[in-house]
């Protein structure tokens, strides 16, 4: 890694898309920033012309694998993946080998992150003991515990049992914690293998229905505002969702909600080939769905962009689609994609790709560190994107220990030329550092 | 044609094509000497997952009489049971010299996840609740051997749709080939999105049967009154069961057909399987000519 007490002057960057301006970072913080800046001795120069400046993405999504499964991705890797898309924080997901259920894997987790060094690494805590949706895990030893978890969730699996679901909202209120569920009724989704439209119908693959997400959110929805506490909704993927939460959002729900990269891009019809690198759960959705939360995202009603990176070694999507690992990364590619469908059809403003990529769920996950605005005095978190780099997507030369991108051979319209970790390049020109 | 996935891959002529070749060959098969050496040289390998004697018999049947050579790799007792991945074994396939390979697998779209790794013709024989598209073609067949044309026909088939390859293989052929086709179920046991297949619908059989050339019946699995598709094998029987009055209600040409194995007493009555006008043992006898058909068109040429 690069020396901590470098200077660096940053020229010509766009902050938020706006004017440029140049940004001097000195000491893990931007010390200034204005037009023709002074060259301090010793600083260097990154020249950001023509580059969108936007403070460090924050991923409140992130399956990072370890411990357990070290084969398809470790904390290591995972968050180099991180860093070459952006982002200066993820949150681990806690379906790991074993379940981040306690203190001692939340911060082992929270440690590797540490060591590695590449951004920073906010552990998910379990809902339940083993995400086997029957007992409450130890949410307060792991809210206690040196990780700080904040966000608490058994993704993957989703906390059907009613009952269960109000404990864990009411119980995170104690220090402001926040039950974040993957909105999927079980029964209505036995064996299911992709959205439940024409395309499975055609396919013969059992469906996924969109009821099957929306009836869990409806209900979270009423729990969390009986309650009083906060709920926050995995991956919406569907109209419906999109419907729902805006309508608990006007009744005074505080709820919250992310959409994947993937679920504004790809469709349904992918799955014609059964090729399993489309194979996703909540599953790719059809074209009006895709619509419908492109909507969600530009109005509010959806706040966060989220990766759900679910890096699989390759022999878990090398088979027949039915006996394929659900899952997609995502890292290397969410800027590209948020700007394809969001920037450049009209519906966001960078600024507004900065809230929904990181003020708002550094916001969510109670992070203070990320997010914030790129002025004097702030952490040197920072993004150099180029919006006008296309670029095609290569799993094979992601940072990633996985390739399973459903992206590939798509030309995305831009890619991250520097990612900045409190001052530290952790990117630059394009390449890891 | 490379490989033979989906009937929804056959356009009029090709299925056309088929079946007429099928009616050619059936006429060796009346022969004495019924061996073809059409296919000498070329190896056929018949990749089963799932037991279905009577389907790999059929395609054996059909490999050995064009004078192909045929290894059975049944996924019982061969290296598949011990866990090879369907990507390896095609490899070992594609090493062997595969020129075809006949697959049957329980999972929905095996067949083409198989076709982007071997570089013989790949032969779906049954792929999860997909497709059965030579069961379609030797449906077909026999509907046109029975009663002379398919074009306007129309045809019933009955019960379990969602989950069934036959019905999706039909559908997509028949409709091909100028049929018409009406899907005949509980509710429960019909896609989600049967309103946008390319055929009617009905919940009630006694009101589509009088305007039925052909019923076609399908199995009813067991297991399905366990997931609450229906209430009892009896009240399914009772409804979308045929027996010798409703058979009565049909046109007096109509057939009935089933694609086997059939369940006496429950989607047919015995009576009725034991009539002249059930074709399943012509179904059967078809079936070879039929596969004969296919394994030459795509592994006759050069
Ligand atoms: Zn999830």
């Amino acid at each position: 890694m690069p020396d901590t007490d470098r200077v660096y002057l940053i020229s010509g960057a766009r902050p938020l898309g706006g004017d440029p301006v140049d940004l001097l970072v000195a000491d893990g913080r931007i010390a200034d920033t204005g037009t023709g800046l002074a060259v301090p001795e010793g600083a260097e120069t990154v020249d950001a012309d023509g580059l969108i400046a936007l403070p460090g993405l924050v991923d409140l999504h992130t399956h990072l694998r370890e411990p357990g499964r070290e084969d398809a991705e470790t904390v290591a890797t995972g968050s180099r993946a991180a860093a070459m898309g952006g982002y200066t924080a993820v949150h681990a997901m806690a379906n790991t080998d074993p379940v981040a259920d306690t203190a001692g894997v939340v911060e082992q987790v929270w440690r590797l992150g540490r060591e590695a060094g590449y951004c920073d690494v906010y552990p998910v805590g379990a809902v339940t003991t083993g995400l086997a949706g029957a007992n409450l895990a130890e949410i307060g030893a792991m809210a206690d515990s040196a990780a700080g978890v904040r966000v608490f969730s058994d993704d993957g699996k989703c906390v059907s049992d009613a009952l269960l679901m109000r404990r864990a909202l009411e119980y995170v209120r104690a220090f402001d914690g926040v039950i974040a569920q993957h909105a999927q009724e079980p029964r209505l989704t036995e064996g299911a293998q992709m959205n439940e439209g024409c395309v499975s119908d055609r396919l013969g693959l059992p469906g996924w229905p969109a009821v099957a997400e929306e009836a869990i959110i409806a209900r979270d929805c009423l729990l969390a505002q009986h309650v009083g506490s906060r709920l926050h909704v995995c991956h919406v993927s569907t109209r419906g969702s999109v419907d729902i939460i805006r309508w608990a959002k006007a009744r005074g729900c505080d709820v919250t909600a992310e959409v994947t990269p993937h679920h504004l891009l790809l469709t349904d019809d992918l799955v014609e080939g059964y090729d399993p690198v489309y194979k996703v759960n909540p599953p790719l959705r059809t074209a009006d769905d895709v619509r419908a939360l492109r909507e969600g995202l530009a109005d509010g009603t959806i706040d966060i962009v989220a990766t759900d990176h679910a890096p699989h070694p390759v022999e878990a999507k090398e088979t027949e689609w039915s006996t394929a690992a659900m899952g997609m990364v995502g890292l290397e590619t969410a800027l590209a994609v948020v700007q394809e469908t969001m920037v450049d059809t009209g519906l966001l403003t960078w600024a507004q790709v900065a809230d929904r990529m990181s003020a708002a769920p550094a916001r969510i996950g109670r992070v203070t560190g990320h997010g914030r605005a790129l002025a004097p005095g702030e952490p040197a978190n920072v993004v150099l994107y180029d919006p006008a780099a296309p670029v095609e997507a290569d799993g094979a030369a992601m940072a990633t220990k996985s390739s399973n991108t459903p992206f590939r051979g798509m030309t995305l319209p831009g890619r991250v030329r520097a990612t900045f970790l409190r001052g530290v390049p952790t990117v630059l020109e394009g390449k890891i550092s | 044609m490379r490989h033979l996935l989906s009937s929804g891959d056959l356009t009029r002529d090709e299925a056309t094509l088929i079946l007429d070749t099928a009616a050619e060959l059936a006429r060796v098969s009346d022969r004495s000497v019924k061996k073809l050496p059409t296919l000498r040289g070329r190896t056929v390998v018949n990749l089963f997952y799932e037991d279905s004697t009577r389907t790999r018999t059929s395609f054996e049947l059909a490999a050995k009489r064009l004078s192909a050579d045929v290894i059975n790799f049944s996924a019982k007792g061969s290296s598949v049971s011990k866990g090879e991945s369907l990507k390896d074994t095609a490899l070992t396939l594609q090493a062997m010299g595969a020129d075809g390979v006949v697959i049957r697998h329980s999972a929905s779209g095996a067949p083409h996840r198989l076709s982007h790794w071997v570089d013989g013709s790949v032969l779906n024989a049954g792929d999860g609740t997909h497709e059965h598209p030579t069961q379609a073609l030797l449906d077909a067949f026999t509907m046109r051997s029975r009663m002379g044309r398919l074009e306007g026909l129309r045809v019933a088939v009955v019960g379990d749709i969602t989950h069934s390859r036959v019905a999706r293989s039909n559908v997509l052929l028949l409709t091909t080939l100028g049929a018409h086709v009406t899907l005949v179920a509980p509710p429960t046991l019909l896609p989600v999105s049967v309103h946008t297949w390319p055929c009617e619908v009905s919940y009630h059989l006694d009101d589509v049967l009088p305007k039925s050339d052909v019923a076609m019946m399908l199995r009813v699995q067991n297991e399905r009154m366990h997931e609450s598709y229906f209430p009892s094998v009896r009240e399914y029987s009772r409804n979308y069961g045929l027996d010798a009055e409703r058979l009565a209600c049909m046109p007096p040409d109509a057939v009935v057909m089933h694609p086997g194995p059939m369940v006496r007493g429950v989607e047919v009555s015995a009576e009725v399987a034991d009539s002249p006008r059930c074709t399943v043992t012509e179904q059967v006898a078809n079936g070879v000519s039929v596969r004969m058909a296919v394994l030459y068109l795509l592994l006759g040429g050069s």
